[in-house]
């Protein structure tokens, strides 16, 4: 096995990205991990780009994890996934939302929303694009986005079911918990 | 519910940099803490006022005066804590530099913690060099579990060698998460203030002494730092040897496991006699730090030696495990499968329903703009509005529009007015309006109320009538402060009353007199909507003129002919865009939404 799974969820500000990420480093942590995690707040919150990079092994020094080396993107937005693809290990994969939000300089008109789906065909792109904005809204919380995708990808990365429960029952308040963990469920049915 | 995190004495915990130094300020005894906000050091007082009630703790108005209360409690011999952003030290630099040759009866350690990559900052500045000026100790934590540690050590160095200590983090210290074991608090007795004259009245006579001491002192702990286990050498390969610090030393560890290392944890005084075994073990020597070539240029000075450093990393912006790799074992980068893709960036902005927006609007609107300050309201400069056209330091967009007057007299200085957030004014915004009063300016000031210092994540201040831990406190009135300095014309207007909002800038922007504009209504995150209400478009209305996107609001967006509002972003409270749109083609339900 691997010595160190590196992990990359990045999107905008205000799509539970951080909540996501705590999670991901509390289940990791419960299967026995030595974790870092690494993400930049202020400036970078009023709806600008989010990233956090999360680390999980043995023994880990760099909390950042290195360009080529990302084992998964997580990312709450489509176009957000694309900028961090080149930080894909060579077996890497990139799951992402199939959401569209456009920044300013796109609203401005100083920029063009890109065709994401043209991109990934042409440069082949390991994305798997997941409705998860959908799937919330029938469970009837669009708060719950961002525990669907981290269900979505929990079977791409060697923690077991029962460690992603406890985190989530840790960092998810009583009265959200069902439908977080429903969420996380209907995710995880996804990565089949 | 959660339990507080002083109710846990033992265990490993993931901690962010910022939450291990309010750990260890738990820990190690502090007894009162003070800070003004800034990123990234906003969550260390944060995590104190939240778990840690045994620390009594408060936000200052400004740096300088985080500074000098915590320099009082520890003359009175509490154990301290103050932090700051990078060049929250500059404001704090005053009291620093003399604090230095006083000393501390109480432990006293000072955060400050750098931007390197400039996150959320206007310079890139490496206070290690501040510290060096201001000859006090500096520690360089390179996690979260030497951030805790170090508070504890930091403090036992200040009392033992009557210094303050100026514990130097970095964004990805303060903001990443590691495990750090915690234990219970240590309870240390307040020794009660002992007045002496001779140790805290630097008059020369006083001073000349002091700085012999600060001089002693200096060389005491070089040789104390070569035998601490804050500084250590990690025996490996000795053909390479690499000398770092802080965050840097992951880096190497990272990419560079075989290497021997010296791990410097405390960058001033140097410890000399560590590092000259260390340059006697290794056959070829690379310094990597990141910014200023602190090390290097200090060691090299001493021991004229020859050593990579600079010339292989980058003196700008934040370094990485890629750049270092790079620099240290050039060709070795693993394979780079997917190339960099060219996207449109995604810059921060204005939050839907902000307040400032429609002051900008305004602004925009009329061919106005300002002189700015720090805060979110520096969004203003961002495109559609353009609307904000300088940034130097907290509080300088008043002292810029004054000198832009005196340069060029009322007529020529045009449409321009200062923009000042309410926490930046009373931080050091103040004086500058005395000097505009004192000294015969006309200009308008915009004094922008938010209730709220918004930028670093929603802190209260001395006019939100909150403190730290939330509790009651007297509200300062702006408009009576306003007025004491001298100003004739103020005015109050609600900035999402956009035909009030022009008709105030039309009318104090032609006035010859001193104005001040108070722009009042709170920060999005200080309002809890009763309920969801979101703006509708009536197509059939809508004739395309794109008037709503001179907004620059997040929430709408042009969708080939015609705006598309979110509903998703929309904020409750705001119906700027119903106002602005010229067919009446936006509508929005606002009962019981004011």
């Amino acid at each position: 096995m691997k010595s160190v799974t590196n992990v990359i969820i990045c999107g905008t500000g205000g799509q539970g990205i951080l909540l996501a990420s705590e999670v991901l480093c509390a289940a990791a942590r419960h299967a026995g991990n030595d974790v870092k995690k690494s993400e930049v707040h202020g400036m970078a919150q009023r709806g600008g780009s989010v990233s956090s990079h999360v680390r999980f092994g043995e023994k880990i020094y760099s909390p950042i994890v290195e360009k080529g080396s990302a084992d998964l993107v997580l990312a709450m937005e489509k176009m957000e996934g694309l900028r961090w693809s080149s930080y894909l290990a060579p077996h890497g994969q990139l799951v992402a939302c199939d959401l569209k939000i456009n920044p300013m300089t796109v609203n401005t008109g100083s920029a063009e929303y890109p065709d994401v789906e043209a991109i990934i065909k042409k440069e082949s792109l390991p994305v798997k694009l997941i409705p998860a904005v959908e799937i919330a809204d029938e469970l009837g919380n669009p708060r719950v986005v961002n525990v669907v995708l981290l269900g979505a990808v929990s079977s791409h990365l060697p923690i077991v079911e029962k460690h992603w429960e406890m985190a989530i029952k840790e960092r998810v308040p009583q009265k959200a918990l069902e439908v977080n963990l429903e969420a996380f469920r209907k995710g995880r049915e996804l990565s089949g | 519910m959660r339990k507080k995190l002083n109710t846990i004495s033992e265990g490993t915990i993931l901690l962010s940099g910022n939450e291990a130094v309010a750990r260890g300020a738990w820990e190690y005894g502090v007894h009162f803490a003070a800070a003004y906000p800034g990123t990234p050091s906003t969550e260390i007082l944060e995590t104190i006022g939240e778990e840690y009630a045994e620390i009594d703790a408060q936000w200052a108005p400004n740096e300088k005066v985080g500074l000098e209360v915590i320099a009082g409690a520890s003359f009175a011999g509490a154990r301290v804590l103050s932090a700051m952003k990078h060049v929250g030290l500059n404001v704090a630099a005053d009291p620093l530099f003399t604090l230095s040759y006083i000393g501390a009866t109480g432990g006293i350690v000072i955060v400050s913690a750098d931007d390197p990559g400039m996150h959320s900052s206007q310079n890139e500045q490496d206070n290690r060099l501040m510290g060096k000026a201001a000859k006090v100790v500096i520690l360089e934590p390179s996690d979260s579990q030497e951030a805790k540690d170090m508070v504890g050590e930091g403090l036992k160095i200040s009392e033992d060698f009557d210094t303050p200590v100026l514990l130097r983090m970095t964004t990805r210290i303060c903001h990443s998460k590691s495990l750090v074991k915690v234990g219970p608090r240590k309870e240390i007795p307040v020794k009660g203030y002992v007045g002496d004259i001779r140790k805290r009245v630097p008059i020369p006579v006083h001073a000349r002494l002091m700085h012999s001491r600060v001089e002693k002192r200096l060389n005491e702990l070089s040789a104390w730092g070569a035998e601490s286990s804050l500084n250590r050498i990690e025996e490996g390969d000795t053909s390479l040897g690499i000398i770092t610090s802080g965050i840097s030393y992951q880096y190497v560890k990272e990419v560079s496991p075989e290497a021997s290392i010296l791990k410097i944890g405390m960058s001033n005084p140097l410890p000399w006699n560590l590092i000259e075994k260390f340059i006697n073990m290794v056959d070829r020597i690379i310094f990597v730090e990141e910014n200023e070539p602190y090390l290097e240029d200090s060691i090299k000075s001493k021991f004229l030696i020859e050593a990579d450093g600079q010339n292989i990393i980058p003196i700008e912006g934040e370094l990485n495990p890629e750049i270092v790799r790079k620099a240290v074992h050039p060709g070795t980068t693993g394979e780079i499968k997917f190339i960099d893709i060219d996207l449109p960036s995604r810059p921060p902005a204005l939050c839907p329903g902000c307040p400032h927006r429609g002051a900008f609007y305004c602004l925009s609107k009329l061919g106005a703009s300002s002189t700015g300050d720090i805060g979110c309201y520096t969004l203003g400069m961002m495109p559609p509005h353009n609307a904000l056209e300088t940034t130097v330091c907290m509080g300088a967009s008043i002292g810029v529009l004054s000198g832009i007057e005196k340069a060029t007299g009322r007529e020529e200085m045009g449409k321009l007015v200062a923009a000042i957030g309410e926490s930046t004014f009373v931080h050091s915004g103040i004086t500058g309006l005395i000097d505009m009063v004192y000294n015969g300016n006309t200009g308008t000031v915009m004094i922008m109320d938010n209730s709220l210092t918004a930028m670093t994540g929603g802190q209260e201040n001395p006019t939100t009538g909150k403190n730290l831990r939330g509790q009651v406190s007297p509200v300062l009135d702006l408009e009576q402060m306003v007025a004491a300095c001298g100003v004739r014309n103020i005015r109050v207007v609600d900035p999402h009353d956009l035909p009030e909002m022009e008709k105030t800038f039309r009318e104090e922007m032609a006035r010859d007199e001193l104005s001040v504009i108070i722009t009042r209504r709170p920060c999005i995150m200080a309002y809890k909507p009763e309920k969801i209400s979101v703006a509708k478009l009536d197509p059939e209305k809508c004739i395309g003129c794109k008037i709503c996107m001179n907004l620059g609001c997040p929430a709408i967006s042009w969708d080939v002919d015609k705006p598309d509002i979110s509903s998703l972003l929309c904020w409750p409270n705001c119906n700027m865009c119903v106002q602005v749109c010229p067919v009446d083609a936006i509508s929005k339900d606002m009962e019981g939404l004011e």
